[in-house]
This record gives structure tokens, C-alpha cells and sequence, in this order.
């Protein structure tokens, strides 16, 4: 049996970890609620943008523009979103799994890395990283989303990459975190709503004008659109990894109590015999005087 | 005072609800040229292009930069979805300035690494950021 003191010494340091774990579990509780604001301050600008954007596809039809048709290029483009810090849980892993484990050839996928963790995974991995924008995930902007959708359209355009991916931490609620993977370019909402859109757009009476027409606008709105997309895809992710965190750091924080009352039991019962041990030796030898 | 010649005005932004209220007229400035519009508008959309968006309210006009997204415009309500928009107060000067003189700079370089239409882009939010605090 351990002695007295290792167990002791193996409490406090339980303890003092289980301070931490607490503390953290606080901090992204907090940042969770303000990240929480933020992704349902920014959903009906995405809603808005999305119905305007399948409206507007399910009217233009058979538009030849290359931001409809995937390019030349085998290449895949990834933008992979995931979080700066560690310690939430299955988070990041999740995420990076969708790309190892999916059906990503790794010579085809060009990554474009959101977040320290999933940089360090994919380079360990050998995957190439055309691009890092890591120091946004922290407080994601409005503006740092444009400059993302800008250089991937760059890229796409030019023929670099044929096809673009995000992928992302959807957040459904505080305990549930759904990662996702979504196609961005060619846009797809045609095919898979392009029934319900139909229906809609017949269903407002006054078709929809576009000025300017409908291959300038088009030309116009899908970087908008894929700009909205990446950054509803960053406020999202931040959510859930904060709810990540803290689901994390709770389970810890109790983990660490389970273990202090183990080993508070273990150091009483170690006392008790000591004290024990002790008195039968005291009384071993006064009856060995007295003899 | 429900003026029955008052349309729903919506501004929204990645961030936030800008403005949300009943309103006589909208202003802005589309890439085809500005454009002013009253209730029962044929239903339409439209790019911005940066200039200054102005609010009629049934008793004062309010005034805004707008310098990207666009609008939906239907019979009885229209949507603003502005990628970056601001009220007169949120605007300094000084930044707003030493942009316009940047964006000329660029423009008057003409080195083959220019980028011209962003150098354009960001002399027209500079010139609108001027012109709406200036008014």
C-alpha cells in the first residue's frame, strides 16, 4: 500500500488540476454564451442570403458561369475550420476527420488551415496547406471571412483548384456539435432545392427582376455567398468548440472529484492503520518491559 | 401614425440587425446607378455599390454608409443584406481620409502589381465615408 505521503501528495496535485479544469470549464461557459449571440445574430443574414441565392439559381436556370460548373483541375480545395487550443474533448479530431477518413485523395486535397490544431494534424499527416489563416479563429470578422473566400475564388477561378470544400462544426445546441462538410463551389443548391426554390419562386407572384442581369448579379452574389457561408461556418465553429471545451472540462472537473474521494478514502484508511500499527507496537513493548 | 405609405426596411448585416423599422423612402446607390424607392416597387435585386443610404422615416431622414451587398426589394418590404454598413457616428474621419489618400496613391502608381478595381473599390467606400460625414 502507498505510504501516507504519496497519497497526500497525489491529492493535492488532483486538486490543484481540478481547480483548472473548473476554471476553464467558467471561461468557455462565458465565451460560449457570446459566441452563442453571435451565430444567432448572423443566421438571418445566411437565411436571407441563402433563399435569395436559390431563388435567384432556380430562376437563372441554365446560366453557363463557371462558378456553377467544377474546373478543370482535380485538385481539391478544403477549408478546414477547427480551433487554436486544445483540450475540448473530440473537437478538432472530428472535424480533421472528415477529410483523413472521407474520400479526399490526399494528393488531390489542397488545405486551406483555419485553427493551429488542425494545421498540426494535417502536416503531421503529410497533407499539402496551400494556406494558414489561424490567427482569425479567436474573434472571427466579417472582413476576415472575405479575405479567405477572396483568395479560394482567386483560386478557383485561375484553375488551381477544381472544387471547394468547407468544413466545419455545425452548432445545433449547446451539447450537440455536428461536424460538416459542405461543398461551396461548383454551388449546389440548384440541384438539391432546386424543386422547392421552383416552387417558392412560383409562389411569389411577381417573379423576381435582377439588375444587373442575371450573369453579372450571379457574377456578383456567389462570392457574397460563399463569403456569408465561410463565415456562418467560423461563428458556428467557435460555438462549438467553446461547447466543446466546457462539456470537456466538465466531465474533468468531475472525473478529478470521483478520483479526491478515492483517494481521501485510501489516505484515512492508511491513517487509521498507521495509528493502528502504531499503538500495537507501543503496546508490544510496554508489555515487553513489564515482563 | 401608420402611414399606409410606409414599407418594412430591413438592414441586416453578418453581425447584426443594422436598422429595422417602417420607412416612406430608401436611397442607394446600385451599380446600374442610384435608385430611390417607394412602397409597391416591382419586385427586384440589386447589387450596391459604395455610396450613401438614406432612410426616409415618416419625420426625419437618416443617412448611412453602405458600401457592400445587396438588395431585395418586394412590393411591401425590403432587405438590405450589407456586408459592411455604417451610421455617420461609427465613421473617423481621420481613418476615412488616409484611406482616400492610400487608394489614390495606388491608383496614381500604376505598378503592374496594383490591384486596380480593389484600389477602386476602396477609394468609392473612402469618398462615401467622406461625403456622408461632411453632409
Amino acid at each position: 500500500m502507498a505510504s501516507m505521503r504519496d497519497i497526500k501528495r497525489r491529492r493535492g496535485s488532483i486538486q490543484s488540476t481540478q481547480q483548472i479544469t473548473k476554471a476553464m470549464k467558467l471561461v468557455s461557459t462565458v465565451k460560449l454564451q457570446k459566441a452563442k449571440q453571435r451565430a444567432e445574430q448572423s443566421k438571418e443574414y445566411f437565411n436571407c442570403m441563402y433563399e435569395t441565392v436559390v431563388s435567384m439559381l432556380a430562376k437563372a436556370g441554365n446560366i453557363n458561369h463557371p462558378y456553377l460548373k467544377a474546373g478543370s483541375s482535380s485538385k481539391k480545395g478544403i477549408i478546414v475550420i477547427t480551433s487554436n487550443r486544445g483540450l475540448a474533448g473530440g473537437y478538432n479530431s472530428n472535424v480533421t476527420k472528415l477529410i483523413t477518413q472521407g474520400d479526399f485523395k490526399k494528393e488531390e486535397a489542397e488545405i486551406y488551415v483555419i485553427g493551429k490544431k488542425g494545421r498540426e494534424t494535417f502536416q503531421r499527416r503529410g497533407y499539402s496547406i496551400r494556406e494558414d489563416y489561424s490567427d482569425i479563429v479567436e474573434e472571427p470578422l466579417y472582413s476576415d471571412a472575405m479575405e479567405v473566400s477572396r483568395k479560394v475564388l482567386d483560386d478557383f477561378v485561375s484553375g488551381e483548384i477544381g472544387e471547394i470544400y468547407l468544413a466545419y462544426t455545425g452548432f445545433k445546441n449547446t451539447v450537440v456539435h455536428v461536424p460538416t462538410l459542405l461543398k461551396l463551389l461548383p454551388v449546389e443548391v440548384a440541384e438539391k432545392t432546386g424543386k422547392d426554390g421552383a416552387e417558392n419562386a412560383q409562389k411569389n407572384a411577381a417573379p423576381m427582376n435582377f439588375e444587373p442581369e442575371d450573369d453579372a448579379a450571379l457574377e456578383l452574389i456567389i462570392p457574397k455567398y460563399v463569403t456569408s457561408l465561410i463565415f456562418g461556418g467560423l461563428v458556428e465553429s467557435v460555438a462549438s468548440e467553446n461547447g466543446a471545451r466546457m462539456q470537456a472540462m466538465d466531465s474533468a472537473t468531475s472525473n478529478a472529484e470521483e478520483m479526491i474521494d478515492h483517494l481521501t478514502l485510501m489516505y484515512n484508511r492508511a491513517r487509521q492503520g498507521s495509528i493502528t500499527q502504531e499503538l500495537t507496537e507501543i503496546i508490544a513493548g510496554a508489555n515487553a518491559i513489564s515482563m | 401614425m401608420a402611414d399606409e405609405r410606409n414599407f418594412r426596411l430591413k438592414v441586416i448585416t453578418p453581425e447584426r440587425v443594422f436598422y429595422d423599422g417602417d420607412v416612406n423612402m430608401v436611397e442607394f446607390n446600385t451599380t446600374e446607378g442610384e435608385i430611390g424607392i417607394y412602397k409597391g416597387h416591382v419586385p427586384m435585386t440589386v447589387i450596391v455599390n459604395p455610396g450613401i443610404l438614406t432612410i426616409s422615416e415618416s419625420d426625419r431622414a437618416r443617412n448611412a454608409a453602405l458600401h457592400a451587398g445587396f438588395v431585395e426589394i418586394l412590393e411591401d418590404k425590403v432587405t438590405v443584406l450589407a456586408e459592411i454598413i455604417e451610421w455617420p457616428e461609427e465613421i473617423d474621419r481621420k481613418r476615412a481620409e488616409e484611406a482616400k489618400a492610400r487608394a489614390e496613391e495606388r491608383l496614381r502608381s500604376k505598378s503592374p502589381e496594383t490591384d486596380v478595381l480593389r484600389a477602386e473599390t476602396a477609394l468609392k467606400r473612402a469618398i462615401a465615408r467622406i461625403n456622408l460625414i461632411s453632409s
